[in-house]
């Protein structure tokens, strides 16, 4: 299936590229939608031009997610999918976008997009919680999908596929609000702590 | 009388099978209490805080007030069927009674007990 | 069940117990516990072509302490096994359990970090269902199944 090029057509990043200068923007291959690759430094400026533009107007988040390419290098890469609603919901034609940023490794940090898409705030977690990957300046970074207390980033290539693990079944019948409160700030902490941990206590 | 009798019977049977096995479940049901299945349910997540929360008394007014004139217009009822008995005397009566009412009506509302809302501090 | 021969009026003598037991599998009402996938094959069961009232199951309850059934359908994730347990600790005596599925009895296709391998590590279950999803013949096969097994033990009072 060769690449439609009404499709994939990616010039409409080089209004991007003048409005955040300093951004690395590279376009790569793909075949249903443009895709571009960020740096790391440089990705809220880039989302917010993308969310804010008159032209581009990516109001809607899709998903945020990540990849493994372990062995490949570089190691990760986070996806962000934007969508632009077109001309019933704004000034500028519908459009897809797939941005990527790249880490080598999971000791660095990945800045937050949830102030640009509130959208991102859970997805970012999910991302943390699968991968381990860190967002900076995100305002409730914990676990989202797996128990609060679980070690460990179940989506990398190095995590073992079958566990054998006991099925905790117990739970407490009765909280008062104060173990209730305790229990979120608790499931916090580990976050943080497995955070800081992961990204080697910087 | 006598044409009443099958409908105590059926009523006898209707309350007494209900009855009867309510009683006898109390032989043949098991009796395994605990403490996890005597616990609030909440859709199986540990219950959070206590029941007893403070409700709005917005609710209790409305409800005080609908049953005031709900009464009244229990009232009214009968004197509308007698209507044309009482004639001029029982309309004026009818009016009194309504009136005052009115006045406590008028009263209940510019005190802001029908603000649902409740931006005016009562 | 014995007849009486030597009385010619047709009267049938039982237990108690058989009486009680066959009360109580002619009426198993199930708890909603829908998981996953499996739950669209036991709403078809529930529903008009299949329709499982005949057999008993004539309502699916909305709370664990109205229900005898529990059907177990679905994928159970570690992170779900507190919350099955604490339902099927709030369900009264007597009470029965059929994990549906192939997820539900064994982990199906799923053995990873987040799927329990088989309901019976949290509760005990009387009736396994296999399939994915099991068809609802297959279900009301377990139901029935089920049912016989409650004919043949004994009353817990």
């Amino acid at each position: 299936m060769s690449s439609d090029p009404a499709r994939t057509d990616a010039s409409f990043l080089d209004l991007v590229r003048t409005a955040v200068p300093g951004a690395s923007i590279e376009v790569a291959p793909r075949i249903d939608m443009p895709v571009a690759i960020v740096d790391r430094d440089h990705l809220v400026d880039v989302c917010q031009t993308l969310r804010t533009h008159p032209d581009l107007q990516f109001s809607v988040l899709l998903d945020v997610t990540a990849v493994d390419r372990l062995p490949a290098a570089p190691r990760y890469e986070i996806v962000y999918l934007m969508v632009c609603l077109g001309p019933a919901y704004g000034t500028a034609p519908a459009r897809r976008l797939r941005l990527k940023v790249q880490l080598a490794d999971d000791s660095a940090a990945v800045p937050t997009v949830s102030s640009v898409w509130p959208a991102a705030n859970w997805a970012e977690r999910e991302v943390f919680d699968l991968f381990g990957i860190t967002f900076e300046g995100h305002p409730d970074l914990r676990r989202v999908l797996m128990p609060d207390d679980w070690e460990g980033a179940p989506l990398r290539k190095d995590y073992p596929v079958q566990i054998r693990k006991d099925t905790a079944s117990w739970s407490p019948m009765q909280l008062t609000e104060e173990q209730f409160a305790a229990n979120m700030r608790a499931a916090r902490e580990h976050a943080a702590r497995a955070a800081r941990s992961i990204r080697g206590d910087k | 009388m006598d044409s009443f009798w099958p409908i105590l019977l059926m009523l006898g049977l209707g309350a007494g099978f209900a009855a009867g096995n309510v009683f006898l479940s109390q032989f043949l049901g098991p009796k395994k209490p605990s403490p996890e299945k005597s616990a609030p349910y909440e859709c199986g997540m540990p219950a959070v805080g206590d029941a007893r929360e403070r409700q709005s008394v917005k609710f209790y007014l409305v409800a005080m007030i609908f049953l005031l004139f709900d009464i009244e217009v229990a009232f009214l009822y009968p004197w509308a069927m007698a209507f044309r008995t009482l004639a001029w005397t029982g309309l004026m009566q009818i009016v009194v009674f309504f009136a005052l009412l009115l006045t406590g009506y008028i009263y209940v509302w510019r005190k802001g007990a029908f603000d649902w809302s409740g931006e005016r501090s009562r | 069940m014995a007849a009486s021969a030597d009385l010619e009026v047709p009267v049938l003598t039982t237990t108690v117990e058989k009486m009680v037991q066959w009360a109580r599998r002619s009426a198993i009402w199930p708890v909603t516990f829908g998981l996953a996938c499996c739950a669209i094959e036991m709403m078809a069961m529930a529903a008009g072509r299949y329709d499982v009232a005949r057999f008993g199951a004539e309502v699916f309850r909305g709370s664990p302490r109205q229900s005898d059934l529990m059907i177990i359908a679905g994928r159970l994730s570690r992170k779900m096994a507190p919350v099955l347990r604490r339902i099927y600790d709030q369900r009264p005596e007597p009470k029965w359990v059929i994990s549906m599925g192939a997820c539900a009895s064994c982990g199906g296709v799923f053995d990873n970090y987040s799927i329990v391998q088989g309901v019976d590590q949290v509760v005990p279950v009387d009736v396994f269902v296999p399939g994915c999803p099991p068809r609802p013949e297959a279900l009301i096969y377990g139901i029935v199944m089920l049912q016989r097994k409650i004919d043949r033990s004994r009353m817990s009072a």
